[in-house]
């Protein structure tokens, strides 16, 4: 038999057990599914961004040669004298840009960096001198240049090709503009959604196109710096607050490097409602299975403490026959041991007696002493006689049996008991007994232990000076014998009133009682197909009530 | 009928049964004592007894086995059994068997007296109705 507390340990234990075998599994599912379908999706978002970096890049760099060989072409094809001439390059420009509008302007410069002619939106670039420009110098020593985005005179960003010619008796250049806007909407079109970015740096890190979140054009970006890529690169940076996504490529054409910039949060937005939809799952789940595991536990504990109380009753019941088999056994060894010596002494004396009345003794003045002392011997040892026959009566009725029970005897008997406790604490037994009582079958040493606890309950009740009032009836209505057995004592609360019968329940002090006395006497009473009862007003004492029928079948 | 009645005690206790004897006889009675059933059945060979007391628990062959033997060889002979100990049980299975009834140790000898008359007087009336039996045939 465990302590409630003990219970309550268990309870906690298997519940803990049942949770942690069932949310563990499910938890380790969870995070392996879902690392799993993470990173094969992000496997799939940084191949999309792979593609799309490499193809931007294609467009960039067929771009480029495209213009480059277009350019390559005219330088070669057209006479210097020709092109001198700006109607003509004028006729030649509109030509080029009928199908496309990919330069802003195209020029022709000599070998002294000086404008020859010039087509195009800023007709004050015609007296401009380039000698000591950078990129005319790159021109002049490798024949083409594709430079980077600067302002150069016309203070405005822009990109130049420059194809030099050179003829046996003069070295010249052709240089076109390129419209940034076509480049700027190929890398804009690598822009994915509302946080994506693409964007072009230059081997200085510096930016080529404008960016939509790392700066303006001809700024440094405030991204991670990509200008020494070579090679496709995916990677993941941090930026700001967050990580990112980033596909680089180097543009062979221009040596650029194509950044272009990914916030998971956007791209991986599918996976990340699938793991609140899993997260709401796997808390619904866990809630269910925290319900189950709890009122499974809950009917197994309180199943198990139902059922140790009841097998600690059964055993109490087991054992405490036992004692008084054992005891009725030593009692009656003893009253056999008493009877035989009383036997011999009570025939003794009557056979002194015998003697006495035989001789003519009356003329001896002791003659009344010692018939007088005989009669006495004979009186006590006929009072020995009784308390061993008592002993001998309760000895026989320790044996279950089916029995014919007089209740009124049965009850003075057992009142006999603590007839001498009673009377110490100044306790009166009030008897009220229907002498017409019908016998009732039963087994009467049973029967005798329920109302010894009862009677003794109510004189432990009382506690000192007081009554107890044992009544015997027949209720004709029910055919039932019963018994009633009020005590002027304290009474006993509403609240205790239910639980008296609990096995365990006491209001007496810790080690003065088990607690188990009326749950016995309770379960004896029903399996003689009778009733146990209580009824009690607080203050105005207690009344239990055992109703018997008249065969216990 | 002023017969006078043969009685055969049969008990272990020696203090006991002299003592009852002798007061048996003080009231007019033919008391003869056994200390064992063996002495008993020995007794009874030889001769005549109305009743016998006997003592339930003894050593050796104990009161019931006694009972059947004496009930087997001389069924007119009345028993009545002395219980000592908590064996009220012993006694009714005496009767069952064919004691004449139990009293129960120690007993007033007034009490006993009685049991051994109606024992005495029940004898006669088995006696009287064998006789009957006996001129009809």
């Amino acid at each position: 038999m465990l302590s409630t507390n003990e219970y309550e340990v268990l309870r906690w234990r298997l519940l803990g057990i049942f949770l942690s075998f069932s949310i563990v599994p499910l938890f380790i599912l969870g995070i392996f599914l879902y690392s799993q379908f993470s990173f094969a999706y992000k496997e799939k978002v940084l191949e999309g961004m792979r593609t799309l970096v490499e193809n931007r890049k294609s467009a960039i760099d067929l771009f480029f040669e495209e213009r480059v060989s277009q350019l390559t072409t005219l330088a070669y094809t057209i006479e210097y004298s020709q092109l001198k001439d700006e109607k003509y390059l004028m006729r030649l420009f509109s030509n080029m840009q009928m199908r496309s509008k990919s330069y802003i302007d195209i020029g022709v410069i000599d070998s002294d960096g000086n404008h020859v002619a010039y087509v195009g939106p800023y007709p004050d670039l015609k007296t401009v001198n380039y000698k000591h420009e950078e990129w005319f110098l790159s021109t002049i020593s490798s024949g083409l240049h594709i430079s980077d985005v600067f302002r150069g005179f016309r203070w405005v960003p822009h990109v130049v090709i420059a194809v030099t010619v050179r003829e046996p008796d003069k070295t010249w250049i052709l240089r076109a503009t390129i419209n940034l806007d076509i480049i700027e909407s190929i890398v804009r079109s690598a822009q994915i959604g509302r946080t994506g970015d693409a964007y072009l740096v230059n081997r200085e890190n510096i930016l080529q196109t404008p960016s939509r979140f790392s700066g303006n054009i001809l700024e440094q970006p405030s991204g991670p710096d990509f200008s020494r890529a070579t090679v496709t690169r995916l990677d993941e940076l941090p930026c700001g607050t967050r990580t990112c996504f980033f596909a680089s490529s180097l543009i062979r054409s221009t040596h650029w490097v194509l950044v272009i910039m990914e916030s998971p949060d956007e791209q991986l937005s599918p996976l990340l409602r699938a793991r609140d939809g899993g997260g709401v799952l796997f808390v619904l789940a866990i809630t269910m299975i925290t319900l189950g595991a709890y009122y499974t536990t809950r009917t197994i504990v309180n199943r198990l403490e139902q059922v140790s109380r009841e097998k600690a009753v059964s055993e109490e019941i087991a054992s405490q026959s036992n004692k008084m088999a054992a005891l009725g056994k030593m009692a009656a060894g003893i009253a056999h041991e008493i009877n035989n010596p009383l036997a011999v002494i009570g025939e003794k004396a009557g056979w002194v007696k015998d003697l006495l009345q035989r001789e003519n003794l009356n003329d001896n003045p002791h003659l009344k002493e010692c018939d007088e002392s005989m009669n006495k011997i004979e009186y006590h040892v006929d009072r020995a006689r009784k308390v061993t026959h008592r002993l001998l009566g309760f000895a026989r009725r320790m044996e279950p049996v089916r029995e014919q029970v007089d209740i009124n005897k049965l009850v003075k008997e057992t009142m006999a008991f603590l007839e001498n406790e009673a009377h110490f604490r100044e306790i009166a037994f009030v008897t009220n007994f229907d002498p017409k009582l019908p016998l009732v079958v039963s087994d009467s040493s049973q029967l005798q232990q329920v109302v010894l606890n009862i009677i003794n309950n109510a004189v432990d009740a009382v506690d000192h000076e007081g009554e107890v009032n044992i009544t015997t009836r027949f209720e004709q209505a029910t055919s039932m014998v019963c018994i009633d057995i009020a005590d002027t004592g304290p009474g006993i609360s509403q609240g205790n009133l239910d639980k008296i019968f609990d096995p365990f329940f006491t209001t007496k002090e810790p080690g003065k009682g088990t607690g188990l006395g009326l749950s016995i006497s309770y379960q004896i009473i029903e399996t003689l197909g009778g009733k146990l009862f209580a009824t009690s007003k607080e203050g105005e004492g207690a009344t239990f009530t055992i109703h018997l029928p008249l065969n216990c079948a | 009928m002023d017969r006078v009645i043969k009685v055969l005690v049969v008990d272990d206790e020696l203090d006991f049964l002299e003592t009852i004897v002798k007061r048996l006889a003080e009231r007019k009675l033919s008391a003869h004592g056994a200390n064992n059933g063996k002495e008993a059945l020995d007794y009874l060979q030889d001769n005549e007894v109305d009743v016998v007391i006997l003592d339930v628990k003894m050593p050796g062959m104990d009161g019931l086995e006694v009972l059947k033997r004496i009930k087997f060889h001389w069924p007119l002979v009345e028993v009545i059994m002395l219980t000592g100990h908590a064996s009220v049980e012993s006694g009714i299975q005496g009767m069952q068997i064919g004691a004449f009834d139990y009293v129960m140790k120690p007993a007033r000898l007034e009490d006993l007296l009685q049991k051994v008359r109606q024992a005495m007087e029940r004898k006669v009336i088995q006696e009287n109705k064998i006789q009957r039996a006996k001129k009809q045939v």
